[in-house]
């Protein structure tokens, strides 16, 4: 049965786990905010957060740090349901 | 509904979509513990609904043993993990 890249319960791994605390960056508090903004606007919900994580390229997803993974979903859901045009962001960005 | 104490299987059904599932429980058996309480369907609110109409949801209690082939620990470690009752069937 093919399981999603989040779905790793019991998935054999010879990894190290990083189990140390550290600060968070200001672009990470700011993405907390951000989707916590979202959700009391009614723009975006958890569950969606999470599809849009869990939707991710296994590449991108086993790459990305926590709050990376947050700002793809943001950025995929956000487009997917017309609240920002594609490529919008990238042109603010001036990328 | 399931009653506390009753064997229930996770479905082991495909199911392309979002959903929280886990899926080293799908197709085991385990306990019913407790029904927490009936919440919106994530699987439905992914998608951007209301996630309307809210579905039961159940602690479930499953034997590492049955988890895990050939799990060294004590014979009685178990593994709870919140389930939704679409998932859950009848176990004989």
């Amino acid at each position: 049965m093919a399981r999603g890249v989040h779905d790793l319960g019991g998935a054999p791994t010879q990894a190290p786990i990083d189990r140390s605390e550290h600060q968070l960056a200001d672009w990470e508090l700011l993405m907390d905010a951000l989707v916590g903004t979202l959700g009391r606007r009614g723009l975006m919900n958890v569950d969606e957060l999470r599809r849009g994580i869990e939707s991710m390229p296994r590449a991108e997803y086993e790459r990305a740090s926590y709050y990376e993974r947050w700002l793809y979903s943001v950025e995929s859901i956000l487009a997917e349901k017309g609240v920002v045009a594609a490529g919008e962001l990238d042109a603010r960005l001036g990328t | 509904m399931y009653r506390i104490g009753q064997r229930v299987r996770v479905s082991a059904r495909p199911h392309e979509g979002h959903h929280r599932t886990p899926g080293y429980v799908k197709g085991k058996i385990g306990r019913v513990e407790r029904m927490h309480a009936s919440f919106t369907n994530p699987e439905t609110r992914a998608y951007g609904t209301d996630g309307l109409p809210k579905q039961p949801l159940y602690l479930v209690a499953f034997s590492q043993r049955d988890l895990w082939p050939g799990y060294r620990g004590r014979a009685g470690d178990q593994v709870y993990v919140d389930v939704f009752e679409h998932w859950l069937e009848v176990a004989e």
